[in-house]
């Protein structure tokens, strides 16, 4: 790969923004965690699709496939998170429209991902049945 | 925040542009990834909906069998395994690989055709007869 890079660039390791590429790495990271993570998710939403109460309650409730759909909701909470941010930080150039978006953003991510995973918790331990 | 001496120049958007592939590509990929957050808030709809009891449930799954339910879940499919191909597109450029305008190309319709090809074989199968 050519290297646009200077020596000294190399040697501060921090980029055009100035400061680490922590969350570049992490978005690209967490979306190598999700190719395989959302190929079962797929195959996970075509079991529960042609299952009826009692059989979804089963197969969120056997170990393994808990413990991968809290995974694929982890991973994929962080990684929309993450790519959001980007648009919003892309297009949105006004300072207070920005910074409400951002923090939207994270609450709604994390709103989300942990309504979801309590509520396979509850069911994967016997709340549901 | 400092204000600038004068005006910077912006760098030209959207309609300045002729229309080419890798740019259809790069916007399907910003759009079927804000597709999938709302995909999330699905998924968070129905992990509810099951902690909740079989009568919530029902409720979560006619709303996914109406028209409006499986238009949205058909997108989404497409969505995911548009995403994913493409996403996958993005990493091996990361890595150095495959940047040339030919490969970008052959790429963006690789990805494109990968995720009509696997909507319609996952929608077959979750539509078919037989169990899985």
């Amino acid at each position: 790969m050519t290297d646009f890079r200077t020596p000294l660039s190399r040697a501060r390791g921090s980029g055009a923004a100035g400061h680490g590429a922590a969350h570049w790495v992490a978005e690209r990271v967490s979306a190598i965690a999700l190719i395989p993570l959302s190929l079962w998710m797929v195959y996970a939403a075509l079991v529960v699709s042609r299952s009826d109460y009692a059989g979804v309650v089963g197969f969120v409730s056997y170990p393994v496939n808990a413990v991968l759909i809290v995974l694929v909701l982890l991973v994929s909470g962080w990684h929309m998170h993450a790519g959001a941010r980007v648009v919003v930080e892309d297009y949105i150039h006004g300072m207070l429209g920005r910074s409400a978006l951002l923090v939207l953003n994270l609450f709604l991510a994390v709103l989300v991902t942990a309504l979801a995973v309590f509520s396979v918790l509850k069911v994967a331990l016997g709340g549901a049945l | 925040m400092t204000v600038p001496a004068r005006e910077r120049p912006l760098s030209p958007h959207l309609q300045v542009w002729r229309w080419h592939l890798t740019m259809l590509t790069s916007i399907l990929h910003r759009a079927t990834g804000l597709a999938l957050y709302g995909g999330a808030v699905i998924v968070a709809v129905w992990a509810l909906s099951l902690g909740a009891g079989p009568e919530a449930y029902q409720g979560f799954v006619d709303l996914m069998a109406s028209p409006l339910g499986r238009f949205v879940l058909v997108g989404l499919t497409l969505s995911i395994f548009y995403h994913l191909a493409n996403g996958l597109r993005h990493l091996f450029w990361d890595a150095g690989l495959g940047l040339s305008v030919t490969a970008s190309h052959q790429s963006g319709i690789m990805a494109m055709a990968f995720s009509v090809v696997a909507t319609i074989t996952v929608w077959a199968i979750g539509l078919g007869p037989g169990g899985l």
